[in-house]
This record gives structure tokens, C-alpha cells and sequence, in this order.
């Protein structure tokens, strides 16, 4: 047997069986307290629980740290908890929402949702009569016209800022900042003011595009810029040192270079405008029927339908339409959000 | 003697070639399109609203009757159009979004960047991220049918036992759809934009000082106090002002939960409330021709707010966020 053998290296840092079992101890004497704190007193329900549990664990490992360590070690672990609290608040909203959707639109699908329009039937018939599809197509023409409009101009934004750097980068930069700032509802006044009054005099599927469109720009020209930022300048030089304009090495080199990226920027711009409510519902018109056409008519859209069948409604059967109607916007969110993950994900280890 | 010629020194042209000068003028144009929009908005607003501007002057600030007075054909014989009930309302439930929201953001990325295990950390992360990516629409469904039973509840609960304080009192025991509700689901709109920023903000912390802070025998908390908080500050406040803004725009979200009543109301969890672009929502399909010149004016007011708050966010995240002391 060498020395080596016999003496394991010690991990003085990891907590003892002992401070371990104290930890569990006084995690079930937060939630004896708890509730005790619950029948006790006016709080009730699950939030009513949750509160008292966090207050009891709070003290109760005060209190055991103050007498291990003194008050420094109490105060830390004062920050500990209340940080492990919040975020437990800020991931109850979310499992919440999941939940809430999931559950209360399940039962609404079926396939006619997505084979029927609304034209023959109003919101308070029953979910079979009726479905999404004048909805689903609407969203789609909309937001790939509007994605035609953005991705240009975001793309030649990102390309100012990180290729050519002009003197006006720095206020370029703001500005699409402040940009993405600019609230849904001003983007479908603004595209109001200036095109649908005193230009068209109707509402289409063109009007919700541009309008989208406004919202989009920013989100894919930041993203852009940052995958843009990611190249490494070698790879710029080495196309200018083959004798390269700098429009071939950024045509030839550059942008081949962040393709995936782009690719992310685009999916989180659709991400923030497929459930955009506000601008749809001032300039689309929101049709029933299925309309292919982006330039006349009114166009439905994932949104209108939602916000019709809420706003409308009142009736069991518009209530299981809406959340219907949001399980698919949903699962439309999850999807994109998931490409995206894949995605950057998949690049970065590549 | 030999008459050594020594060359002039040739002349460096650095022109560029026509191609990379057509590259660079259509790369510019495209990059000031932003400047262009926004010039746009703002131009096409007060174009339409100036009319109403005139009319009002400063009363579209500090009145608060909205009102279209028509006779019995059908005529107007008189409209007033005042916002001051809706920017006090829209103001007063983006304050409340930030004092709820901030501080869970705040803390949630603490917890992210110091505390948690890498796996949990990237879960949340991804979590996290993806509510950033919720519609305002699935907010404010929710928020009406989830959120406000229970806020109702504690706003009663407030009511009763903090009542004294003047901004939880109440006229009369009315506390559905008050802007304290509009408040609570902005709050939770924001948690996801700040927590980031925030998150962002604390993790460019310079290494060395953190770890001077422990061989120091600092605690976490005396570490973060020390050494984290000054430095993130300004990012954290400009993540602050960013919420704000993003809070002030809201429509949807405030509109499916917040009851809208023409007059200044400063008492939080009474349920009357207003907001500029709930305001707008809620009155531009049946208004008339001077009515939408008044919403137009209503949205540029929104527009200028938003847009300073953006202005003073982005300045504190650019330039204080990075610096420290």
C-alpha cells in the first residue's frame, strides 16, 4: 500500500453528513411551521402556503446559521433564500401560463380547426362548427411578408454597424435600440396615419405586414449584429489579402459564415411577431373567411381569432375557442423558440 | 560622381473601387432605415394629431374628459379630449410593474449567476428566455383569468390591513380591474427582459475583483455587495428603465384587465384605472374623423414617453453598465 492510496484527497469544501441533515431539519421544520402559519391565520391557498413556507424557511435558517457562524453567515444566507425565492416566483408565472393553456385548450382542438375558416359560423357555436384555418393562413402570409420587408433592411443595418462602422454607427445603434422599444400599438397607428387613411382607405393583410414589420426590425438586426460581432476580424483580412473588394469578402466570406446565425435572428423575429394583437387588430380588419389575397380584403389572424372569440364571446363554447386558439399560438412560440435553441446551439459547437 | 536618382516616393491612392462604393452607399441607406422610421412615426403623428394639439394645447396634458357630445341628428357639438387619467394611469401601473418586477429580476439573476449549478443555471436560462417570448395577448388572458382573482384578493388584504397608507386606501370597496392588477401582470411582462439585462449586466463583473473579495474571507453576500452591485448598477437601473418603457407600451395585456375611467385616480387598488394605449384600443373602431386625429395625438404622446424612457435606459445600460467604479 503506497502513501497515496491512504490518503484520499479531502473535499473540505462539500457539507458534512452533519450539515446536511440540518439542512433537511430545518426544511421540515419551515414546513410544519408553514402550516401551522396557514390554519393559523387569515392566509390561504397555494400563494397564501407558498409565502408562509418562505417566510418560516427564511427565519428558521437565520436563525440556524446566526447560531453556527454569527451574523455575516446569517445575512448570507438570508441573500441565498431570497434569491432561491425568486426565481421561484418568476418560473411560477410561466409553468402557470403552460398549464392554464394546456389545460383549458386541449379539449378545443380538433382537426376541422385546421381544414375550416370562420365564415359560416360565429363564436358562441359549438368548436366543431368553425376553425382556425383563414386564422392560420393570415398569420403566415403576414409574417413572411413582413419578414420580406425586414430582412433586408435589418441585415444591411447589422452590415453597417459591423462592417463599414460609418460615423454614424454609434447613433444607428441607439436608434435601433430605441427602436425595439417603440410600442405594438403606435407601429398600427403610424402604419394608419400614413398608408390606410389617406393612401388605401382599407384595411388588408399588407397593412398587419408592415406593421409587423416596424416590430420585427429591430429584434433581427441586433441579433444579427451580435452573430456578425462573432466572426473573427481574420477572416476579413484574409479575404481583403486575396485581393477581395470588401463587398466580395462580405458576400463571399462574412455572411457565409454566420448563415445559421441569421437563420436564429430571423426565428426569434418571427417569435416576437406571430402573437402581436394590438397592430393586427387596427389595420388587418380581421376576416372570418379564408383570404389569400394580402393586398384587398381583410385577413384574419391567430391574435384576431383569439381576442374576437374573448372579446365576443361569454359562452362556454368561445371560451374553449380562445384558449384553443392560444394553445396553438403556443405551441406556434414553442417550436420557433425551439428551432432557434437548436440552432445556436448546434453552431457553437461546430 | 555618380548621380544617385533617388525615386520620389509613389503617391498612395486609397480610392475605393466603384463596386465597394455602390456596397457602401446601399449598406448605409439600409442601416439609417431606422432612422428613417422612426422620423416617419413621428412626423406622421403629429401630422395627423396636430389638429387636436392645436385645439387642446396643453389641456390634452392636463385634462381628463374624453368626451364626443353629439345632438339629435347626429351632429358633434362637442368634443373635449383630455389624456391626463390615462398618462396618470399608464404611468402609475408601469411604476407599480417596475417595484414588483425589478426586484424579483434582480435577484433572479443574482441567484443564476452566483448561485446556481451549471445544468439548473442553463435550464432556467432557457426558461426564462422563452417567457421573454410569450405573446402580450397569452399575458393578458391569463392575467384575467389566473392573476386576477388572487390579486383581487390581495389587494384586499392590503387594503385592510395597510389602508392608512393613503395610496391603499379606497373610496369605495371596488378592487376588480384596478391598475394595481394592471400593475401585477406587467410586472411579470417585465421579469424576463430585466432578468436578462440584469444577468448580462453582473456577469461582465471583472473576475479578479470577485476573487479578491473572497481571498479577502468575504462572504457571498459581502462579496456581491462589494464588488458586484457597484459595478452592475447603472445596467441595472437602465434594465429597470427598459422595463418601464416595454411596461408603458403595453395594450393588450392591460386592456383584458384593467377597467377604463375618464378621470384622475390615484388610489392604486381602486378599480378604475386608464392607460394611453388601452385608450386607444378600445376607441378607434367607432371613432369619427376628429376622434382618431385625437387618438393619433394620444399615440404620439405614448410614442414620445416610451421613447425618452428608452433614450435614458439604453444610456445607462451603454455607458454606466460597463464602466463600474
Amino acid at each position: 500500500m503506497t502513501v497515496a492510496d491512504q490518503v484520499k484527497p479531502g473535499m473540505p469544501w462539500l457539507p458534512t453528513k452533519k450539515e446536511k441533515s440540518q439542512k433537511f431539519v430545518s426544511f421540515l421544520l419551515a414546513l410544519i411551521a408553514s402550516v401551522v402559519l396557514l390554519f393559523g391565520t387569515g392566509l390561504n391557498g397555494k400563494l397564501g402556503w407558498v409565502f408562509a413556507f418562505f417566510i418560516s424557511y427564511v427565519s428558521i435558517s437565520f436563525i440556524t446559521e446566526y447560531r453556527k457562524a454569527g451574523i455575516p453567515a446569517a445575512q448570507d444566507s438570508l441573500l441565498t433564500s431570497i434569491s432561491r425565492f425568486a426565481i421561484f416566483l418568476a418560473v411560477i408565472p410561466i409553468v402557470s401560463i403552460v398549464a392554464t393553456v394546456v389545460s383549458k385548450g386541449w379539449r378545443g382542438l380538433h382537426w376541422g380547426l385546421f381544414t375550416q375558416d370562420m365564415s359560416q359560423a360565429t363564436v358562441n357555436d359549438p368548436i366543431t362548427n368553425g376553425g382556425m384555418l383563414a386564422a392560420i393562413v393570415g398569420t403566415l402570409i403576414m409574417v413572411g411578408l413582413a419578414l420580406i420587408f425586414t430582412l433586408p433592411i435589418s441585415i444591411l443595418t447589422a452590415l453597417y454597424l459591423t462592417e463599414i462602422k460609418g460615423k454614424f454607427a454609434g447613433i444607428i445603434r441607439f436608434l435601433v435600440q430605441a427602436m425595439s422599444g417603440v410600442p405594438s400599438i403606435v407601429a398600427g397607428l403610424f402604419i394608419l396615419s400614413s398608408i390606410v387613411y389617406p393612401i388605401t382607405q382599407s384595411y388588408s393583410g399588407l397593412m398587419g405586414a408592415l406593421a409587423l414589420s416596424i416590430l420585427m426590425i429591430p429584434t433581427v438586426a441586433r441579433t444579427a449584429e451580435e452573430v456578425l460581432l462573432l466572426i473573427p476580424s481574420d477572416l476579413r483580412e484574409a479575404g481583403l489579402a486575396l485581393g477581395a473588394t470588401q463587398w466580395r469578402t462580405v458576400a463571399m466570406v462574412v455572411v457565409p459564415a454566420v448563415k445559421s446565425g441569421l437563420v436564429t435572428a430571423i426565428i426569434l423575429g418571427v417569435a416576437r411577431v406571430v402573437g402581436e394583437t394590438a397592430p393586427i387588430i387596427l389595420v388587418t380588419g380581421g376576416g372570418d373567411a379564408t383570404n389569400l389575397n394580402p393586398v384587398s380584403g381583410p385577413m384574419g389572424s391567430i391574435p384576431f381569432y383569439v381576442w374576437k372569440s374573448f372579446l365576443l364571446g361569454g359562452t362556454e363554447e368561445s371560451s374553449q375557442r380562445t384558449w384553443a386558439g392560444l394553445l396553438v399560438l403556443l405551441i406556434w412560440v414553442l417550436l420557433l423558440f425551439m428551432a432557434a435553441r437548436f440552432i445556436s446551439s448546434r453552431t457553437r459547437k461546430g | 560622381m555618380s548621380n544617385t536618382l533617388i525615386p520620389a516616393p509613389r503617391e498612395l491612392v486609397t480610392k475605393p473601387r466603384k463596386s465597394d462604393q455602390l456596397f457602401r452607399v446601399i449598406v448605409t441607406s439600409g442601416g439609417l432605415s431606422s432612422l428613417i422610421i422612426l422620423g416617419l412615426i413621428l412626423s406622421f403623428l403629429t401630422f395627423r394629431g396636430y389638429e387636436v394639439l392645436r385645439l387642446e394645447g396643453f389641456g390634452l396634458l392636463t385634462s381628463s374628459d374624453w368626451s364626443v357630445v353629439e345632438d339629435e341628428t347626429g351632429n358633434v357639438v362637442e368634443q373635449n379630449y383630455g389624456l391626463a387619467a390615462m398618462l396618470v394611469g399608464t404611468i402609475m401601473s408601469a411604476t407599480i410593474a417596475v417595484f414588483v418586477g425589478v426586484p424579483i429580476a434582480v435577484l433572479t439573476a443574482l441567484f443564476l449567476e452566483f448561485y446556481a449549478g451549471r445544468k439548473i443555471r442553463s435550464i432556467l436560462i432557457s426558461v426564462i428566455d422563452l417567457m421573454a417570448a410569450f405573446p402580450s395577448i397569452l399575458f393578458g388572458l391569463w392575467g384575467f383569468l389566473v392573476m386576477m382573482p388572487s390579486v383581487e384578493y390581495w389587494a384586499k388584504l392590503l387594503n385592510k390591513y395597510l389602508g392608512w397608507i393613503p395610496i391603499f386606501d379606497v373610496p369605495a370597496p371596488v378592487f376588480t380591474r384596478s391598475p394595481f392588477i394592471a400593475g401585477m401582470v406587467l410586472a411579470i411582462m417585465i421579469i424576463p427582459i430585466c432578468t436578462s439585462i440584469s444577468r448580462e449586466v453582473f456577469s461582465q463583473t471583472p473576475l479578479d475583483r470577485i476573487q479578491a473579495a473572497y481571498a479577502l474571507g468575504a462572504t457571498k453576500l459581502a462579496m456581491i455587495r462589494a464588488v458586484v452591485i457597484p459595478f452592475g448598477r447603472g445596467g441595472v437601473v437602465g434594465g429597470a428603465m427598459l422595463g418601464l418603457g416595454r411596461a408603458m407600451g403595453e395594450t393588450v395585456a392591460v386592456y383584458s384587465v384593467l377597467n377604463i375611467v375618464y378621470q384622475v385616480n390615484w388610489q392604486m387598488l381602486f378599480g378604475a384605472g386608464g392607460n394611453i394605449a388601452s385608450l386607444i384600443l378600445l376607441k378607434i373602431g367607432e371613432a369619427d374623423r376628429d376622434e382618431t386625429n385625437a387618438l393619433m395625438a394620444a399615440g404620439l404622446v405614448l410614442f414620445i414617453l416610451t421613447l425618452v424612457v428608452n433614450f435614458i435606459a439604453n444610456f445607462l445600460v451603454n455607458r454606466l453598465g460597463k464602466t463600474g467604479r
